[in-house]
C-alpha cells in the first residue's frame, strides 16, 4: 500500500510502547491485592501523521482502557507513550495539560458526554476557557465558527442537549474536539450508538475534518465493517494484547490470525443470497482477571493447532478443546449435567442417571460425537470421562491435559511476520515458516 | 394527474389492502399476523404526534418479516402497538390487528395479556433493562413458564433449564440460581429470549435485539434466531434499522419512514432492485458498501406536522412537484411480492430516474462482510494519497 512507504520516512505522532495497564483487585480493610485486571498488557503500535489508525475487538478486550491510559486519563502501569518523541508518561502536571490540548478525545455516547444544563456552545467552548482564552466573545466567534463547520448553525450555540439528535449530538462533540486545535484525536466507538443512516453521515464528517485539520485519528470500534470504511491501518486487540497489525486493505484481504478471521466472518453480509457463511466465534471474550495460558484465544479458536500424534476432525477436536477448557476452570458440574439429562428426558429422577448416560449427557453438552474418528484419541477421551463420572474431575482433567497438550496452551506467540507481509501473533504461522524452511532446502523437482 | 391525487391514493390503498386480504397468498395460507392501516397517535404539548400513520403488513407463519426504518420513523411503536403495550391514555391506537384469525383490537387487557409473552413473544433491545436484578435468571424463566402453563414448580424448573440450554447457554442447570448481573451481554440476551419462548409463541416480536451487542455477539443471536425459528416453525417480527441484520435473517421486509411504509417485498426483491429512493438511500448508507456514503441529507420530518405528499420528499433526489401535494403515493404493485410507495411507479412516470442510476453503484462487489474488501477501502488510500500530492 502506498501508505507504508510515506509512514516509513515519516515521524510518528504518538508512539506506545509496551502499554500495560492492570487494575489491581483489592480484599479487606488494607486493601491487600489479591489479583490484578489485566485490561491492557504490554501493547505496541505508531499512529503517523495525518492517518487513521484502528483499534478494533470485542467489548472487554482493552481497546478503550488503551486509549485512557495513552491520554494518561488513567495512570498507565508501565510501557511507555511518546509524543513527537517527548514521552507523555514523564510529563508534569503543566506538560500533560498542554499536551491534552494536542490530544483530544470523542466519546461513544454522545448524550451522556454533554452537560443537560449547559448550552451546547459553552460545552464547545469550555476546553478553550481551561486553556487560557478568557475573552468571551472571540470564544463565541471561535464555537460559532465551528458549529458551522461541523453542519450545525451558529445560532446552535444557545440551544441545550436535549434539543438535539444523536447524530447532531455527535457533531457537537466532534466540534469540542476540534476547538482547541488538536493533531491528534482519539475516538472511542464514535458511531457505535447511532443509526447506520447517522453512522454514515458522521463518518464522512471525520474525514473532512481530518484533511482540513490534519489530524491523526486513532479509532476505536468493535466494527469491521466502519473500520473498512474510515481506517488506513488496522490493529487487533485480543484480551489485552495486539494479535495483529496491518494496512486495513491486507487485513481485509489475507487475515493472518484466526481471531481477526472470525471478526471478519462475523460481519453480517449484506447480500442476502449469502447468509450464514463463515465461521461464528463461540462463547465470550475470557476474564481478563486470569487470563488463559499461552494464546489467549486458544479457549475459543476455531484453528487451534491440534496435539501431535492424533488425527481429529477439526471440530472435534475443538469440541474436546471446549470440555478440556470447562475441566481446567473447574466448573463442570456434573449434578448439572444429570439434572439436564433428566431434563432431556433420559431419566426421570437425577439420582437414577447411569454412568454412561451421565457420559453421554456431558458429550451432549460440548457437542462431542458418540465416537470419535481416531481410534487412540477416542479411548483417551472415554478413560477421561469415565473418570469424570466416578468423580474424578483432576484426574479427568489431567489425563486429558498429559494427551492432547496443544502448543497454542503452552506457549504465547508473539507478533512475527507472516507471509502476507504484516505481523501477526499465531502458532500457525511459525510452523508455516517453519514449514517454508524445510521447503526451502530441500529442492523442488 | 396531481389534480385527482388525493382521490386516487385512497382509492389505490383501499383496492391493495383488499387485495392482500382476500388473498391467501404463499402456499394457499393465511396470514398468521395481519396488520391494517395501523395508527398510533400520541396527544403531547408540542401536538398530535403521528408514530405510526397508516400502516399496513402481513407475516405468515414461519416466516421473518423486518421492519426496517431509521430512529424516529414508528418502527418500535408499530411493534409494541400490535399487542397494545402502547399504553393508552397517551397513546391512540386505531386500526385493524388480526392474530391468528382474532382481532386483537376487541380483546379486554385481561385477555390480552393472556397473548403478550403467550402466543406472542416479545424481546427488547436493551438485555439490561429486561431482566428484573434481584432475581435469578433461573427464577424469571421458570416464572414465565408457569404464567403461560400449568406446570408444577419442579416442571417449570425442569423446562427452564431446557430453554436456557436451547438458546445456548453454556450449563444452563449450573447457572440457573445466578443472578443477571453475573451474565454477559450476548448471555443476557439469550436469557430474555429464553423467556420469550417459554409458551412456545407462534410469534415473535423482537425489536433491536442485537444492537446494543458486539459484532461477534450479535451474529451468534441472530444464528439463534433462526436456528429456533427452524426448531420450532415460529414466525418473526424483527424491527431493526441495521439492513445487514435484515440482510441476514429477513424474509419479507417492510420500510417504514416517519410512520408510513415506503417499500415492501420479497428480501431479494428489496436489496437487489430496491424500488423506493428512501429504501436505495438506506442501502446507501452501509459501511462497506462501495458508494460514496454520505448519509442522507436532511432529517426525518417534524412527527406533530409531516410534509403532504410523500413524508419523504424533503430529503428524496428525485422529487417532483407531485410529491409535494396530497396524501402519501399508494403501493404500487412492481413485481410479484413487492409494493412501493412512490410516484416514479404509478406507471406514467418512468421509474429508470431512480433506478437508471443504479448501474454506478456496484451491487455486492462481494457481499460486503466476510473476508473480501469492499472497492472503496481499496481505492481510497491511494486517492488520498493524490490529494495529498496535488496539495
Amino acid at each position: 500500500m502506498s501508505d507504508d512507504g510515506a509512514v516509513g520516512e515519516e515521524r510518528p505522532v504518538l508512539s506506545v510502547r509496551n502499554l500495560v495497564k492492570h487494575f489491581p483487585i483489592t480484599e479487606g480493610v488494607l486493601r491487600r491485592e489479591v489479583g490484578r485486571v489485566r485490561a491492557v498488557d504490554g501493547i505496541s503500535f505508531d499512529v503517523y501523521p495525518g492517518e487513521t489508525l484502528g483499534l478494533v475487538g470485542e467489548s472487554g478486550c482493552g481497546k478503550s482502557t488503551a486509549a485512557l491510559s495513552l491520554l494518561r486519563l488513567e495512570e498507565p502501569t508501565d510501557g511507555e507513550v511518546s509524543y513527537r518523541g517527548e514521552s507523555v508518561t514523564d510529563y508534569d502536571s503543566g506538560e500533560l495539560k498542554a499536551f491534552r490540548r494536542e490530544a483530544q478525545m470523542i466519546f461513544q455516547d454522545p448524550t451522556s458526554s454533554f452537560d443537560p444544563r449547559m448550552p451546547v456552545g459553552q460545552s464547545v467552548a469550555e476546553p478553550l476557557l481551561v486553556h487560557g482564552m478568557a475573552d468571551r466573545r472571540r470564544r463565541r466567534g471561535i464555537v460559532e465558527n465551528l458549529l458551522e463547520r461541523v453542519g450545525l448553525s451558529a445560532s446552535d450555540y444557545d440551544r441545550y442537549p436535549h434539543e438535539f439528535s444523536g447524530g447532531q449530538k455527535q457533531r457537537i462533540a466532534i466540534a469540542r474536539a476540534l476547538v482547541v486545535n488538536p493533531d491528534l484525536v482519539v475516538a472511542d466507538e464514535p458511531v457505535s450508538a447511532l443509526d447506520v443512516s447517522v453512522q454514515a453521515e458522521i463518518l464522512g464528517l471525520l474525514e473532512d475534518v481530518q484533511d482540513e485539520f490534519g489530524l491523526s485519528i486513532l479509532f476505536i470500534s468493535h466494527d469491521m465493517a466502519v473500520v473498512r470504511e474510515v481506517c488506513d491501518r488496522v490493529a487487533v486487540m485480543y484480551l489485552g494484547e495486539i494479535v495483529e497489525t496491518g494496512p486495513t486493505v491486507d487485513i481485509f484481504e489475507e487475515p493472518q490470525h484466526p481471531y481477526t478471521r472470525a471478526l471478519l466472518a462475523s460481519v453480517p453480509s449484506i447480500d442476502p443470497r449469502r447468509r450464514g457463511e463463515g465461521v461464528e466465534l463461540s462463547g465470550d471474550v475470557p476474564s481478563p482477571s486470569n487470563p488463559p495460558a499461552g494464546c489467549r484465544f486458544h479457549t475459543r479458536c476455531p484453528e487451534i493447532i491440534q496435539p501431535e500424534g492424533y488425527d481429529f476432525d477439526q471440530q472435534n477436536w475443538r469440541a474436546v478443546m471446549d470440555l478440556r477448557v470447562r475441566l481446567e476452570q473447574g466448573t463442570l458440574d456434573l449434578d448439572a449435567a444429570r439434572e439436564f439429562a433428566v431434563a432431556e428426558g433420559e431419566a426421570t429422577d437425577p439420582e437414577a442417571v447411569t454412568r454412561e448416560e451421565l457420559a453421554r449427557a456431558v458429550r451432549d453438552e460440548f457437542s462431542i460425537p458418540p465416537e470419535l474418528t481416531d481410534h487412540r484419541a477416542e479411548r483417551v477421551l472415554q478413560d477421561a470421562l469415565s473418570s469424570l463420572v466416578d468423580g474424578e474431575a483432576d484426574a479427568a482433567r489431567d489425563l486429558l491435559a498429559d494427551e492432547f497438550e496443544t502448543i497454542c496452551e503452552r506457549e504465547h506467540p508473539d507478533l512475527r511476520d507472516t507471509e502476507a507481509g504484516h505481523p501477526a501473533a499465531c502458532h500457525l504461522h511459525r510452523e508455516a515458516v517453519e514449514a517454508d524452511a524445510v521447503r526451502s532446502q530441500t529442492p523442488e523437482d | 394527474m396531481s389534480g385527482n391525487d388525493s382521490a386516487t391514493p385512497d382509492a389505490a390503498r383501499d383496492a391493495t389492502s383488499d387485495a392482500t386480504l382476500d388473498a391467501t397468498d404463499r402456499e394457499g395460507r393465511n396470514p398468521l399476523l395481519s396488520v391494517r392501516d395501523l395508527r398510533v397517535r400520541f396527544r403531547t404539548e408540542e401536538g398530535v404526534v403521528r408514530a405510526v400513520d397508516g400502516v399496513s403488513f402481513d407475516v405468515y407463519p414461519g416466516e421473518t418479516v423486518c421492519l426496517v426504518g431509521e430512529s424516529g420513523s414508528g418502527k418500535t411503536v408499530t411493534g409494541e402497538a400490535i399487542t397494545r403495550l402502547v399504553k393508552s391514555p397517551p397513546g391512540e391506537i386505531e386500526g385493524e390487528v388480526v392474530f391468528d384469525g382474532q382481532n386483537l383490537s376487541d380483546l379486554s387487557e385481561k385477555q390480552l395479556r393472556k397473548i403478550r409473552g403467550g402466543r406472542i413473544g416479545h424481546i427488547f433491545q436493551n438485555p439490561q433493562n429486561a431482566l428484573n436484578p434481584v432475581y435469578t435468571v433461573g427464577w424469571q424463566v421458570a416464572e414465565a413458564v408457569r404464567l403461560h402453563t400449568d406446570a408444577s414448580r419442579k416442571e417449570a424448573r425442569e423446562r427452564a433449564i431446557d430453554l436456557l440450554d436451547q438458546v445456548g447457554i453454556p450449563e444452563a442447570a449450573a447457572r440457573y440460581g445466578d443472578y443477571p448481573h453475573e451474565f454477559s451481554g450476548g448471555q443476557k440476551q439469550r436469557v430474555v429470549v429464553a423467556q420469550a419462548l417459554a409458551a412456545n409463541p407462534d410469534l415473535l416480536i423482537a425489536d433491536e435485539p442485537t444492537t446494543a451487542l458486539d459484532v461477534t455477539i450479535q451474529a451468534q443471536i441472530l444464528r439463534l434466531l433462526a436456528d429456533l425459528r427452524e426448531e420450532f416453525g415460529m414466525a418473526v417480527l424483527l424491527v431493526t434499522h441495521d439492513l445487514s441484520v435484515v440482510a441476514e435473517v429477513a424474509d419479507r421486509v417492510v420500510v417504514v419512514y416517519a410512520g408510513k411504509v415506503m417499500e415492501s417485498g420479497d428480501v431479494y426483491n428489496i436489496f437487489e432492485d430496491p424500488a423506493h429512493p428512501y429504501t436505495r438511500a438506506l442501502l446507501d448508507c452501509l459501511p462497506g458498501r462501495g458508494g460514496e456514503t454520505r448519509g442522507i441529507p436532511g432529517r426525518l420530518p417534524d412527527p406533530t406536522n409531516p410534509p403532504d405528499g410523500c413524508r419523504f420528499h424533503p430529503r428524496c433526489p428525485h422529487a417532483l412537484p407531485e410529491c409535494r401535494e396530497g396524501a402519501q403515493p399508494p403501493l404500487y404493485e412492481v413485481a410479484d411480492d413487492h409494493e412501493v410507495s412512490c410516484v416514479y411507479y404509478d406507471g406514467s412516470h418512468d421509474p429508470t430516474a431512480i433506478t437508471g442510476e443504479a448501474s454506478s453503484r456496484p451491487s455486492f462487489p462481494d457481499g460486503g462482510g466476510g473476508g473480501g474488501v469492499s472497492d472503496r477501502a481499496n481505492v481510497r488510500p491511494d486517492d488520498s494519497r493524490e490529494d495529498e500530492d496535488d496539495e
